[in-house]
Order: C-alpha cells, then sequence, then structure tokens
C-alpha cells in the first residue's frame, strides 16, 4: 500500500483519505508540514480562524527500525508568533500514523457551533469524529489515562489541555508516550489551533494497519547497525546525555557565564548547584526513580527520566534542562522538587514549558509576584489552568504580559520567549533567535554546541566572527533532521562523526529506494527554510522582525559583561544562501 | 599561588566538586588536569573565569578552573 493523506474537515465534520501529490512524496516531517502550510494556509489568516490547518507528519525515517526515528512533526501558523510554525515531539504518535501509513494527518475548517469539543478516532480505515463530553476541561494525564482504558492500551494519543481549549497562544499539544506520561509538541501556541478546530483528542490505533514499508531491508538494517553504534559511541549522546539528561547544562552554562537569571539580568545563578543535572541525579537515583528513560520505542539514548517525590511517588518524565533553567536561573526558584511539580502541572493543563517559565519570569519582573517565589509561581499556572483574567493575560504568552504590565525587558522575538542561553555570552544562538522562522527557538540551529559544549568544532561564543555562518549552516541541517522524523540529538555524533550522516543517508535510499547523496539532504534543509521564510514574508513579517530585543544590546550581561553587538547587516547575511 | 578547580558530571566521582588549590606561578591547565588523572581525550570544556582555554594555558592567581567531559543538552 501506498503513503497517504489524512484529510480531516471540521466544518463539515468528515474525513478521507487522499493521494500523496507528487510534489510531497519525498517530503516528512517538518519538510511536509511545512510544505502543505505554504500551500494550503494564507499567510495572512487568523491563526485561530477558519482558514489555519494544523498539521501532523511523521518523519521519513518513522516506524522503521531506526533508532532515534520516533519524533512527530506538528505545523500550522502559529498563534504566538503570527509565522509559520514546526514544533516535533516524540511519544508514540509518530509510529501509530506510520504504521497506518498516513504520511500526514491535516485538520482544516471549524465547526460552526463554538460549544462542542470533538474527539477523532483513527484506525486502518480512516476516521470517526464524535462529541466528547466528558473529557472536556480535563487535563492530559486524565485524558490519556481514560483514553488508554476507553479505546485500548497500545493508541497513540494527542491531546489539548484545558489552556488549548480555551485557545491561548502558549498552548501546546501533548503525546502520549510509551509509559501513559506526556510529551509535548511545546512551542507557537499549535494547541491553541487544535483548540480551535474543536479537536480535544485524537487517539490513533494502527491494529492491523499496512505497517511500515521498507524497499530494501537488507541495506536498511546495516546502516541502522552502523547509526546506533555512532551513537552509542559518542560520548555526549552515548554517555552524557543517558546520564545526567539534558539538565547537566545549568552548571555548564552557568560556569560559561550563559545561564540568563533573574529574567536575563545576568549569566550566572547562586543556586546553580541545588537545581543542577548532578543534583538531579543524585536525587532520583536516592529516591528511586528512573534517571534514564527514551520518549519514544527505539530511542537509545534516554535523556529523559522519572523524576520522585520523597516517597518515590512519580511526579514527572522529560524534565528538561530549558524548563528548569527557566523557573531555576530566570525565576530564581533553587528547589528542584518545586519546579517538578510546575513542570506536571504544566503538563497536564497544557503550556509550553518554556514559554510559560518566560511568561512567569516577566510576570516577576512586572511585580505580579517576586522573584523566587516558588509557591506564587504555582498560583499563576493554576490560574492559567483556570482560565482567570489574570490567568488568560499570562496564558498568551510572555510578550502578552509585557505589554499588559508596560514593561520593557521582555524576552521574546517575533513574540516567542527566549530559552536558556543568554545571547550576549552565546552569540551564536543569538543569531538563530534573531532569525529562524520560528520565533526565539534554540533548536531551530543550536550553535551552543560549537560556542560552548565544543562538538563540531569551536567558534568562541564571545565574538561576533563566524557566528552568523554557523547558525546558518547548523539551521540548514536541522531543517533537514527534522524532516527525517530523528531526534536532533542525533546532530551529536553526526557533527564528529562522519558515518553518522552517511547511515542516515543510506536508510532514507534504502527505505525509499533512492538515490540521495549529502548534498540532496542539504538542498532539502535549504528549501525547507525558504519555504517558511517565504511564508513569513507573505505574512507581513521583514528583515527588521529579525532582530533581538533592544536591552541586549544595552544591559551588559555579567561576569563577561558584554552586550548583543551584532549589527542589522551582520544579521541579514544569514539569508543569503 | 591559589586557583579553585571546580569539577562537573562524571569528573566528581571519586574526586571532589570545587576545592582551592596550591600551585606553583606559571602553572598551566594540563599540570592540575595531569594531577587530578583525567585522561586528556575525556575532557570536553575546559573554562578559566568562565572563557574556553586550551591545555597549555597558563593559570593566574585566582583564577577558577572548570573541567567537564563531553556533555551535551538541549
Amino acid at each position: 500500500m501506498a503513503e497517504r493523506i489524512l484529510r480531516v474537515n471540521m466544518t463539515t465534520l468528515s474525513g478521507a483519505f487522499e493521494e500523496v501529490p507528487a510534489p510531497w512524496v519525498g517530503l516528512g516531517g517538518r519538510a511536509l508540514t511545512s510544505a502543505i502550510v505554504a500551500k494550503e494556509v494564507p499567510p495572512t489568516c487568523d491563526p485561530l480562524g477558519k482558514h489555519n490547518k494544523l498539521i501532523f507528519a511523521p518523519g521519513l525515517l518513522a516506524g522503521t527500525p531506526c533508532a532515534q526515528s520516533g519524533r512527530l512533526s506538528a505545523g500550522a501558523k502559529s498563534p504566538l508568533t503570527g509565522t509559520i510554525k514546526e514544533s516535533n515531539a516524540g511519544g508514540t504518535a509518530a509510529q501509530n500514523l506510520a504504521r497506518l501509513q498516513i504520511k500526514a494527518l491535516i485538520i482544516e475548517g471549524m465547526p460552526t457551533d463554538d460549544s462542542q469539543f470533538y474527539g477523532l478516532r483513527i484506525n486502518k480505515d480512516g476516521v470517526e469524529i464524535a462529541e466528547e463530553q466528558a473529557l472536556v476541561g480535563k487535563g492530559n494525564y486524565e485524558v490519556i489515562s481514560t483514553l488508554m482504558q476507553r479505546l485500548g492500551q497500545k493508541i497513540g494519543v494527542l491531546t489539548i489541555g484545558p489552556v488549548g481549549e480555551m485557545r491561548m497562544s502558549a498552548a501546546n499539544i501533548s503525546v502520549r508516550d510509551p509509559d501513559g506520561n506526556i510529551r509535548s509538541h511545546g512551542r507557537g501556541g499549535l494547541g491553541a489551533v487544535m483548540g480551535s478546530k474543536k479537536v480535544k483528542f485524537i487517539a490513533i490505533d494502527d491494529a492491523n494497519g499496512p505497517g511500515v514499508a521498507i524497499a530494501d531491508p537488507e541495506k536498511f538494517r546495516s546502516a541502522a547497525k552502523t547509526f546506533a553504534k555512532a551513537i552509542l559511541e559518542h560520548p555526549v549522546s552515548g554517555e552524557g546525555l543517558p546520564t545526567y539528561g539534558t539538565n547537566v547544562l545549568v552548571n555548564v552554562l552557568n560556569e560559561a557565564g550563559g545561564l540568563p537569571t533573574r529574567n536575563f539580568r545576568t549569566g550566572q545563578f547562586e543556586g546553580h548547584d541545588k537545581i543542577s543535572g548532578e543534583t538531579m541525579r543524585e536525587t532520583i537515583v536516592k529516591r528511586g526513580g528512573k534517571p534514564k528513560h527514551g520518549c519514544h520505542a527505539g530511542c537509545i539514548i534516554q535523556c529523559s527520566q522519572q523524576y520522585v517525590d520523597e516517597k518515590g511517588e512519580y511526579i514527572t518524565s522529560g524534565f528538561e534542562y530549558e524548563t528548569i533553567w527557566g523557573f531555576g536561573a530566570n525565576c530564581c526558584i533553587d528547589e528542584l522538587d518545586t519546579i517538578a511539580y510546575a513542570d506536571r502541572m504544566m503538563d497536564d493543563i497544557g503550556i509550553d514549558s518554556i514559554e510559560a517559565a518566560v511568561i512567569i519570569g516577566v510576570a516577576m519582573e512586572a511585580g505580579i509576584i517576586q522573584f523566587g517565589d516558588g509557591p506564587g509561581t504555582l498560583g499563576l499556572l493554576k490560574e492559567i489552568g483556570q482560565g482567570t483574567p489574570l490567568g488568560r493575560i499570562l496564558g498568551n504568552g510572555a510578550a502578552s504580559v509585557g505589554k499588559a504590565y508596560g514593561i520593557t525587558r521582555v524576552p521574546v522575538v517575533k513574540g516567542q520567549g527566549i530559552p536558556a542561553y543568554d545571547p550576549r555570552s552565546v552569540k551564536g544562538i543569538g543569531v538563530t533567535y534573531a532569525t529562524s522562522t520560528q520565533g526565539a527557538d534554540h533548536t531551530a540551529g543550536y550553535a551552543v554546541a560549537t560556542n560552548i559544549l565544543k562538538v563540531g568544532g569551536f567558534v568562541d561564543p564571545l565574538k561576533n566572527d563566524g557566528q552568523v555562518e554557523l547558525s546558518r549552516n547548523l539551521q540548514i541541517a536541522t531543517a533537514a533532521i527534522d524532516s527525517t522524523g530523528l531526534c536532533l540529538f542525533v546532530a551529536f555524533p553526526a557533527l564528529d562523526i562522519p558515518e553518522t550522516l552517511v547511515a542516515i543517508i543510506d536508510m532514507l535510499n534504502a527505505k525509499y529506494s533512492l538515490s540521495l547523496t549529502g548534498d540532496d539532504v542539504i538542498g532539502l534543509g535549504k528549501q525547507v527554510l525558504k519555504t517558511e521564510h517565504a511564508f513569513n514574508n507573505a505574512a507581513g513579517f521583514t528583515k527588521h522582525d529579525d532582530r533581538l530585543p533592544e536591552f541586549f544590546a544595552e544591559d551588559p550581561c555579567a561576569p563577561h559583561n558584554v552586550t548583543w553587538t551584532m549589527s542589522d547587516e551582520e544579521i541579514d547575511e544569514f539569508w543569503n544562501f | 599561588m591559589q586557583i579553585t578547580t571546580k569539577l562537573f558530571a562524571s569528573f566528581r566521582i571519586g574526586r571532589f566538586a570545587a576545592m582551592p588549590q596550591s600551585w606553583p606561578a606559571g602553572a598551566t591547565v594540563r599540570q592540575v588536569v595531569d594531577q587530578l588523572g583525567i585522561p586528556e581525550g575525556e575532557l570536553g570544556i575546559v573554562l578559566i573565569n568562565g572563557r574556553h582555554v586550551e591545555l597549555g594555558e597558563r593559570l593566574n592567581e585566582g583564577d577558577t578552573l572548570s573541567l567537564f567531559p563531553l556533555v551535551g543538552g538541549g
């Protein structure tokens, strides 16, 4: 059976399979969500209106035995940024869709009756759309456990919490992970788009599906083996990430002076050791939690973990550096347990934990609560989930809070909160924040690797030289990786071990009977960026939007006392490719 | 001269997190690393006062030397 598109129309409450149009045949993941948004969504449309579309696409390697291939891309026009958006997540859904040979799920239109939510049930025969009452207003944990009881333990689930139902711009989409817990399409408010379509959840049952076809299984197996070997051999993916998780970065960035602290006032946090990856691992081991854990079947890096309380009871998983930085250093809360409860609450109500961290930092700046106030932070998150008037101002993003309270220290680009690396002392990532088609997004071109971690060479983080080129190369490579459905952390071995990229290309060729070269893959990455950039330009964005907030150029960041000094002309060179 | 050496991640195992140490003037990063028994191939990030340096870099009175294995996240 050939791969197919499943198109769901929420105006007519109907859905059907379609053939994959020729231009989309070779695309997957981000390349496909962005191609579909660019072709079918009017760039100037209201992101919460009927003309926007929500797209899900597994990557090109989804559902195969290739390690790390379980990421699912979600795309739409973002209500947070107004730009095109792709946000990818782990969990089981990419593999469920791939086993049904669904290359993309397109959700379009919206019901005329705004009072009713729906649940979508996808299986080998298509989609059933049913009115949903019981789960409306419920958190994501309850939605997932209820659906597993209703429909079977193996179903894939995509769901929104109350924040998505209320169409707040920071709402995320949750994905069930292999243990029934939560991973998230975090950034850009895609949960609000799902809420605007009145879709509470999407359940995916791949039973008796056609399965995943591989043209040359022998060649595929051999390349997959080489690929897995490279991942396990590289010290970052093979040892560092499984041992300490991504949170090892708290101490790295603190030492390097790039850990944004107190809403981006300085680059070092006094309480860093109490929230560090080293302390987190010790705490998890002592309490009997799981220090390593994969977000999808086939993950051999296992950077995730299950964080437990003093009695050994589960609090949260997928407890990431960016979240811990955000509530830790950025909001000056030096208690891991408080941050873990915040993480759990955010997963449950369905809000992006990076945006929420920047939101709370700005709320502290505005004096709504004081820096360091853990209980106050949990209280504000609760208000967001309840949709109180203050909760809605907060839930619409850091820029919304800054505007409501008339303050200028608001770390956002194109309306999206700046994550865990200060652009003044990690200048390469500053270029990525400024130029990314997604708004401020560290994953779009992770220059931290080369600026700070010394992976893929070294470019001095405190100088402007070489940063634009570094960010450009990384953004192109990342757009390609995001299209394969591979976890971005394969970039660590790929930057240092040449066999890694060869193996990825061999797998693509073996699966689809192609003869792609390295240049083709780079070409794909460039094409994705140019498609996204053209959409943004047509939506009204210009080079003048590729800028960091003013305060970065004016307020020096300790301990290096550096400001953002990249000229507009230098930044604009980014698009010269 | 007095310097402070800070170790992170797996480098702490069987060693320490942070320790003030006396070294003769002109000592290099390599000497400190050798004395700690850390194989050079395991070194990821080497910082003096928060700035990346090479192993041959000389230390000065009051410096903080931070040593990390190759780690990453994001």
